[in-house]
């Protein structure tokens, strides 16, 4: 379907959560979504899930392994609202209970290619130390409402937060038919270098 | 003689060494025995005899100093006796030592070695050979004849100290006694103690001292001061680190340590590349050509030299002269234009005299030149022979050309003819022109003599004046005649003239030439200074390129003639571009030289290339002063011919370089010059890659216009790729699209990223629905995939909202049967819009709890119920709702929110009547207002004793749900009080998608619960098939209905309780089921109230949190004191009874607080409704309630998006025609106030519309609770009542707070007068400051209008019967034209009884006239305010759905107009089915 006017571009994000990097905890999970703006769809792929529980290594390695592969693939008309991929990450407290470890957003990477991100995470605090106390013998830490909150920024003035650790997420990306509908996201090094592999 | 000896020496040994080493090279360093030594006597006499030819005065047989001083120095061990004994052959030490060295050297550089031997080779090749053959004899026979061995010599240690001791002299370290420092027989003397200064000394070690001290004392030096201490000064060193303090920076700054402004230097060679370096570096060549030099003045001049140059200089002037032969071109000239002038007579005669003139000059001038040069050569001539020698070659031969001297007179004569005529021409015209003038100063003057003779003959009455200008104009001199030259004078002029200036007739023509062919007779050279100095004396010349010296010619000496040829050509590389050559002359005598001169090369044109370019001729001087004491002239230094010194001459040293500086050109005939040499000013060229108005050399043109200017007059070769930038900037210029602003811009490059003007931005669909959904535009909120190119978007995406836009303006009438409602509609929206934007913006403020949750801190209390709680049985007997998790709007879609209704039971469903039956004679009883709420009647009992037959199914009712289409029932139940206990599950879907709060709160849609009764009837034809065929006909007769709105679920989170069910007032077949059971307490309490009730339960899975109100604060006009009061008062009570509301302000309808009280006003009611019943109060009463709730019903939250309220005044509302519960109740206290009740507003909760409003009155010593929306009362103890909880009361004077234990009206007191049980706004404490109310003072009613109630009657049953038909497509809709009219007939008096107590009447009267028909339906009555909710309130009642085949239908629709529009609305609807 080669058609020379498209209507919408395409962007293909394959890729996976790799593994985070939170030195305290262990037992984690991460859940993610994507968050787009209204002129993007999803047209195939999983749009939010939740991973397995993640034990840290028995060695020294620090870091929690998910290897949570991504796949999914946007259609829109228009870059405003770029997709971000919102990943929350869970895991059991002293007592058990499953609570927020770390929320966390970034962008789906604009160029095609390889890419490699490191989120940083934080949870929100709670707004008096009594409350603290409190939340933590009962295990019900405050969370967002919403996972999403993390992915805009209206409202989180009100809103303090603490930061808990690192989420490592690789994007391989694809885009279909950007250049044609005038956007061009492709550095200009990467072109050359497309180029010269064509030529 | 010296160095010769030496160099033999190093030359010598070499070669012998050579051969040594080919021949015994082990035993050379190894052997005690040193070959050299064994070579001596051979070697030493053969030197000796070199010396003695060479240097015949070393042959003394005593050794030379340096040879004594060798012979100590050096340490020659091994034969110290053999040297001792041949002291006559210590020579050969000193040669020894010369081979010693050269070995070493040797060792250190073989080439110089190999060198050595190659020069001695041809010398010493043959002797080689046979001092090969010497050596090897000697070693043989004479080794024991040279060497003795000896025992090493020691001298002992102590010996070697003691002897040196003798030598040296070690000072001690001791201290040395004062008394050995001063003078003798001195004390010392301390100046300290004596109180003079003594400065401190510097620190010196005392050790060191010491030392110092002893071995000054030892050298017998006078170092020691008066105090017996070596003389020292004091200590340089400051104590502390100090610098000038810097404390007045500006004023009194030392002027050594002001700072001074330097400009910043540019680096002068950077970024000075000729352009293009990547390729053509070091291209570029420049051929510097340093042919020569010849001085015209030198200060070894000799006075004939300088007399010579300057013959030499006069004849090149005169050959210059000559070879543009001036006077011989005007001289033609002067003769062609005589003749002309013959012809033309004396057009051009003063061309030629100028002409003439001109020749004269040059004539003269190449006389006078012919003079000076004999002149000098005369003195030339005199000067040699006064000097007696000749040392100049200058010769001026004078070589005569003979001319025919008639033929050369005649010329001359004819010159001066010729001249003479011109002049004679000339003086005529001169003398006409006198004459002219002469003759007209004659006229005048003649003129004015014969005035003055008229006046002096003319009579005396001439007056005064005249007189007085006689006397004062003077008389005019009689003008005297021009006279006439004289021809003779003018010849002798022109003679004498020619013969200055021209050669004389018969005089041979003089042709000077000077030749370098004199004989020089020199002087002995030794004896003439100039000459030796001359020949001393050598030049060179640098060549300096861009101020750095590149390169230089060879020294070349100076010439006897003063001329130095250099010949030599420099090629230079230049990566740099060209600012300047230069070159230096120095001149050099011995090994010192002095710049002489500097002279500038301009440089090339591009098109100036090596091999074309003619050599230049540099003229430089200098102003060196130079003096000799002989017989040069020197240089600055005045000097006379004369031998009296007079007429003296200072002549400076100068001379003409003769060079010639070019591009080089290439292999390929390429030249080597840089590619833009345009400009031959190469000083801007080095700017040019920068900024392309300075390298044109116009650094200082910042104007426009004059760059243009200057362009245009340089002529810019527009094509030359170097000029591009400037030609570009100069079409924009004269375009004149750049011009300085006289304004200041912030963002002066906003225009560079305008890539389209807003016009056509504004034009762009495209932008236009992005910049529509980020406004949030409701038909754009959340509109999804804007298309990506302009045009696919469509125009009809915006045809909704123009026409939304448009219909702001228009009002359409055809919706709404009625303008004034559409007006009414269109003011609505207005408010509503204004409100939605308002909330919009409030919208985007956010709190923690939006964003974060977070439990809520447990108090002790809730802790204690959570103790409690483990206590509690798992499953209890009676279990309670448990609070859900809520959750927010935002991440929900379609199908993930439903609604639960759990139909839990019904009471009082109306039962069949039996169908045939008698019609029981029921006395109509007036229906007192007192009874009620006394206990029940009798009025009943008329049913008691109907034939209803036990074992018939009284009813069978089910419950059918109906929420946005989508349809739930439940199962069929038996009884009139029916348990379903069932829950039904409806889905929900947002309008648009779009599950934010906002838009949840707007769902308009209601949820239907209808009651139905299922009937069956056995349709089976044939009674033989009963047994095995059951063939039945469902139909289901609407009973009666709930409506509840979504929003008051959503508000309300979950709906509870039992509702009164909205059942017609007559239901044809259907009757109440009285109680049974006979008079019992129950049955008296139910029977109060009639009508059926239901029991509910709906709710939304999940819970959704209902929308916080806006956060606003309005302003308001009160009083600030009142508001803070307000605030106060609200708060308290929230704190105290959270549950309970409470208002103090509202907002009024411009979105402004105001105090609450200020709506109750008393308003009269419209007079009709008085007058109706002018001797009943409570009829009167009703009738009021009931004009009241036949104003239409709006409820705010639905209309306005936000439970925001907005309270309307009672004209505002009665203009609107469309209200919710306030509005109402608000009206109805100021009319019952009007009637003169004690009445109350009661802020509360009811079922189902949540918090509202209510009336309250007090009358005969009771109170009642009105609801204002249906026009009904209850009484305060009314277990039906659907008021749930009293917050607080209102009325115009105050605001009170029920601060009673409960709020349900059944177990409060109303007695506001009560402190305990109602908390006051206005105390004495705070008293009313007297509001004045926002009511108006009257309300003005529109006359009721008859005839536009009938129009809107036809067209409602109009309507009506075609959505009927409409809704039963499959089957022919039939209508009983006598029903009809029958129902017509009854609907006036529905609306009379206000809806009771007719029923039985009526429908004894129906049964008469239709006996054989099975009749089922019922009147609505609505209050009108649009067409669509009473077509959906027929379809909801479902009567269209009977299916039988005979079935007929009627409809009667009645429209009762009240006061100010008002209409209620009857719709009689039945179906008719012919039961045979």
């Amino acid at each position: 379907m080669a058609t020379n006017n498209p209507s919408v571009f395409l962007v293909m994000i394959n890729g996976q959560i790799e593994g985070a990097n939170f030195p305290e905890y262990d037992d984690l999970y991460c859940k993610y979504c994507f968050v787009y703006g209204n002129d993007w769809a999803p047209t195939s792929g999983l749009e939010e899930g939740i991973s397995q529980i993640a034990c840290r290594g028995q060695g020294t390695q620090p870091a929690l392994v998910w290897n949570f592969p991504l796949e999914i693939t946007f259609k829109s008309t228009n870059p405003f609202g770029w997709p971000q991929i919102a990943v929350s990450v869970y895991g059991p407290d002293t007592f058990g209970n499953d609570v927020v470890r770390g929320y966390g957003a970034v962008h789906v990477p604009l160029t095609p290619g390889k890419h490699v991100r490191t989120v940083p995470m934080f949870v929100p605090e709670s707004t008096s130390r009594l409350q603290k106390f409190t939340s933590w013998l009962m295990g019900r830490r405050p969370e967002f409402t919403d996972p999403k909150v993390v992915a805009q920024g209206e409202g989180r003035e009100v809103t303090r937060v603490r930061s808990q650790g690192t989420v490592t997420i690789s994007f391989n990306i694809v885009t279909k038919d950007m250049k044609k509908l005038g956007y061009d996201a492709t550095p200009s090094e990467a072109l050359s270098a497309y180029t010269h592999l064509q030529g | 003689a010296e160095s010769l000896l030496q160099q033999e020496a190093l030359a010598e040994p070499a070669s012998r060494l050579q051969g040594l080493r080919d021949r015994d090279p082990l035993t050379r360093f190894d052997t005690e025995v040193r070959p050299p030594v064994r070579l001596v006597p051979e070697r030493c006499q053969r030197l000796r005899c070199r010396d003695d030819v060479a240097t015949p005065q070393v042959d003394s047989g005593l050794p030379t100093a340096e040879e004594a001083y060798n012979f100590f120095t050096f340490n020659f061990d091994p034969e110290p006796l053999e040297e001792a004994a041949e002291q006559k052959k210590e020579r050969r030490f000193v040669e020894d030592r010369g081979v010693e060295e050269e070995e070493e050297e040797g060792g250190g550089g073989g080439e110089e070695e190999a060198q050595v031997e190659d020069g001695g080779e041809g010398e010493s090749g043959s002797e080689e050979e046979d001092k090969e053959e010497d050596g090897e004899l000697f070693i043989d026979e004479t080794a024991q004849d040279f060497l003795e061995v000896k025992k090493a010599e020691y001298l002992g240690y102590h010996s070697r100290v003691q002897r040196e001791s003798e030598v040296l002299f070690t000072p001690s370290l001791r201290t040395v006694p004062t008394s050995c420092k001063v003078p003798e027989n001195m004390q010392p003397r301390y100046l300290e103690e004596e109180g003079l200064y003594v400065g401190e000394r510097p620190p010196v070690s005392l050790a060191n001292q010491n030392i110092l001290e002893n071995r000054i004392l030892q050298q017998d030096e006078k170092w020691f001061g008066d105090d017996g201490r070596v003389l020292a000064l004091t200590d340089p060193i400051k104590q502390s680190s100090t610098r000038p303090p810097l404390f007045n920076l500006e004023e009194d700054l030392d002027p050594a340590l002001q700072t001074v402004y330097r400009k910043a230097l540019k680096t002068r060679h950077a970024s000075r590349y000729v352009a293009g370096l990547g390729e053509t570096a070091g291209r570029c060549q420049l051929d510097v050509d340093v042919s020569g030099l010849i001085f015209s003045h030198h200060p070894l001049f000799s006075r004939e030299h300088v007399l010579g140059v300057r013959l030499v200089q006069l004849y090149d002037q005169h050959l210059n002269r000559q070879h543009r032969n001036i006077t011989g071109l005007l001289t033609d000239k002067v003769v062609h234009a005589f003749l002309l002038v013959l012809l033309l007579t004396c057009l051009l005669c003063l061309a030629n005299r100028n002409t003439r003139r001109l020749r004269d000059v040059e004539q003269e001038k190449d006389r006078t030149l012919l003079k000076s040069t004999l002149k000098v050569w005369k003195e030339m001539k005199a000067l040699r022979e006064f000097q007696r020698f000749t040392n100049t070659a200058y010769k001026l031969h004078l070589r005569k050309q003979e001319v025919n001297q008639s033929r050369d007179e005649q010329d001359f004569e004819e010159e001066i003819q010729m001249e003479l005529v011109e002049l004679q021409g000339e003086l005529e015209e001169e003398y006409q022109r006198k004459i002219s003038q002469y003759r007209q100063q004659l006229e005048e003057w003649k003129a004015w003599r014969k005035k003055q003779v008229d006046l002096l003959t003319g009579a005396d009455d001439e007056d005064e004046d005249e007189q007085e200008e006689k006397d004062l104009g003077s008389e005019p001199p009689k003008p005297e005649p021009p006279e006439r030259q004289e021809l003779s004078l003018l010849e002798q002029q022109v003679r004498e003239k020619a013969a200055r200036i021209r050669r004389k007739p018969g005089e041979p023509i003089l042709v000077p030439e000077v030749t370098l062919s004199e004989q020089l007779t020199y002087k002995p050279f030794y004896f003439f200074p100039p000459f030796s100095d001359v020949a001393r004396r050598s030049l060179f010349v640098k060549v300096l390129y861009n101020d750095k010296e590149v390169s230089r010619t060879d020294r070349r000496p100076l010439g006897a003639d003063f001329r130095v040829h250099f010949g030599q050509i420099f090629n230079l590389k230049i990566a740099n571009w060209p600012e300047s050559v230069r070159l230096q002359v120095f001149e050099a005598s011995g090994s010192s030289s002095a710049l002489l001169a500097e002279v500038f090369v301009p440089l090339p044109e591009s098109t100036v290339l090596t091999g074309s370019a003619p050599p230049q001729e540099l003229e430089f001087s200098s102003s060196q002063r130079v003096t000799f004491n002989h017989e040069g002239v020197g240089s600055d230094v005045p000097f006379s011919f004369e031998a009296d010194g007079s007429n003296k001459l200072t002549l400076l040293t100068s001379g003409k370089l003769s060079c010639c500086v070019s591009w080089a050109v290439g292999e390929n005939d390429i030249p080597l010059a840089p590619p833009t040499s345009q400009t031959p000013g190469g000083i801007h060229g080095a700017l040019r890659q920068t900024d392309a108005i300075a390298c044109i050399g116009a650094s200082g043109l910042s104007d426009m216009k004059r760059l243009s200017k200057w362009a245009a007059e340089s002529r810019l070769d527009p094509n030359d790729p170097s000029n591009v930038v400037l030609m570009q900037l100069l079409t924009v210029a004269s375009s004149g699209e750049v011009q300085v602003p006289d304004y200041f811009r912030l963002e002066q490059l906003q225009e560079e990223f305008n890539f389209v003007t807003d016009e056509e931005l504004q034009k762009s669909r495209r932008f236009r629905l992005l910049t529509l959904r980020s406004q949030e535009v409701v038909e754009f909120r959340n509109y999804k995939n804007v298309p990506a190119v302009e045009r696919e978007v469509s125009e009809k995406v915006f045809q909704d909202y123009e026409k939304r836009l448009r219909d702001g303006e228009v009002v359409d009438t055809k919706e709404h049967l009625d303008p004034h409602r559409a007006v009414v509609a269109k003011y609505l929206k207005k408010i509503r819009e204004s409100v939605m934007n308002r909330f919009l913006i409030a919208k985007h403020h956010f709190l923690l709890s939006d964003l974060v949750q977070e439990d809520e801190v447990p108090s002790i209390g809730v802790l204690g119920l959570n103790i409690f709680k483990l206590a509690e049985p798992k499953r209890p007997l009676k279990p309670r709702r448990k609070e859900r998790k809520k959750v927010t709007a935002q991440n929900l879609a379609d199908g993930n929110i439903k609604l639960l209704v759990n139909i839990i039971r019904a009471y009082d469903i109306p039962v069949r009547k039996p169908h045939p039956s008698k019609p029981a004679v029921a006395s109509k009883s007036a229906r007192s207002f007192t009874e009620a709420f006394v206990a029940a009647q009798s009025s009943q009992s008329a049913l008691h004793g109907n034939d209803w037959p036990l074992n018939q199914v009284q009813v069978r009712p089910f419950v059918e749900v109906t929420f946005q289409r989508s349809v739930r029932q439940t199962t069929t139940a038996d009884g009139p009080n029916p348990c379903w206990n069932e829950e039904l599950e409806l889905p929900f879907s947002a309008p648009n998608g779009d599950y934010s709060t906002s838009s949840l709160q707007s769902v308009k849609d209601e949820v239907f619960i209808n009651i139905f009764d299922e009937m069956t009837f056995d349709i089976t034809e044939d009674d033989r098939e009963r047994g095995s065929t059951v063939h039945t006909r469902i139909e289901k007769h609407w009973l009666g209905s709930v409506k509840i709105p979504f929003s008051t679920i959503y508000l309300q989170s979950r709906i509870d309780g039992t509702f009164k069910v909205q059942s017609p007032p007559v239901l044809l077949g259907y009757s109440k089921e009285r109680s049974l059971a006979g008079e019992g307490g129950y049955d008296s309490v139910l029977s109060l109230s009639e009508g059926s009730f239901v029991t509910l339960f709906i709710t939304i899975q999940p819970q959704l949190i209902p929308g916080e109100s806006v956060r606003e604060k309005f302003d308001s006009q009160e009083d600030e004191r009142l508001l803070h009061a307000a605030e106060a008062f609200q708060r308290d009570a929230a704190l105290r009874f959270p549950g309970r509301p409470c208002l103090t302000t509202v907002i009024d309808i411009s979105g402004k607080a105001v105090f609450i009280t200020r709506y109750v006003r008393p308003l009269s009611p419209p007079q009709e409704l008085l007058d109706a019943f002018p001797n009943s109060p409570q009829e009167a009463t009703e009738l009021v309630a009931r004009y009241v709730s036949l104003i239409p019903s709006l409820p705010d939250s639905v209309s306005f998006t936000s439970i925001c309220d907005l309270w309307s005044t009672s004209d505002q509302f009665l203009a609107l025609l469309a209200g919710d519960e306030e509005e109402h109740a608000v009206l109805l206290c100021c009319y019952f106030l009007a009637m003169g009740k004690k009445a109350w507003l009661i802020i509360g909760t009811a079922i189902p519309e949540g918090p509202t409003a209510y009336v309250l009155t007090y009358e005969q010593g009771r109170y009642l609770i009105w609801d204002p929306g249906r026009g009904q009362y209850y009484g305060q103890y009314d277990t039906f009542c659907p008021l749930q909880s009293v917050g607080c009361l209102i009325n115009a004077d105050n605001v009170w707070f029920n601060t009673q234990v409960y709020d349900a009206p059944m177990r409060m007191g109303f007695d506001v007068s009560r402190s305990k049980l109602w908390k006051p706004f206005f105390s004495r404490a705070f008293p009313n400051p007297g509001l004045s109310s926002v009511q108006p003072e009257e309300l003005v009613y529109r006359r009721v209008d008859k005839v536009a109630a009938a129009e809107l009657q036809d067209r409602i049953e109009k309507v009506l019967k075609e959505k009927i038909m409409e809704w039963r497509p499959r089957h022919p809709t039939r209508w009983n034209r006598y029903c009809t009219s029958t129902l017509r007939h009854f609907l006036p008096k529905l609306e009379q009884s206000r809806g009771r107590d007719v029923g039985d009447e009526h429908r004894l009267e129906l049964q008469s006239m239709l006996g054989d028909y099975r009749i089922s339906g019922f009147p609505l009555n609505v209050p009108f305010s649009e067409l669509q909710p009473i077509v959906e309130a027929v379809y909801s009642t479902g009567v269209h759905n009977v299916e039988v085949s005979n079935v007929e239908f009627a409809l009667a629709v009645y429209v009762h107009p009240y006061a100010s529009n008002v209409l209620s609305v009857w719709v009689y609807l039945a179906s008719l089915v012919r039961t045979r």
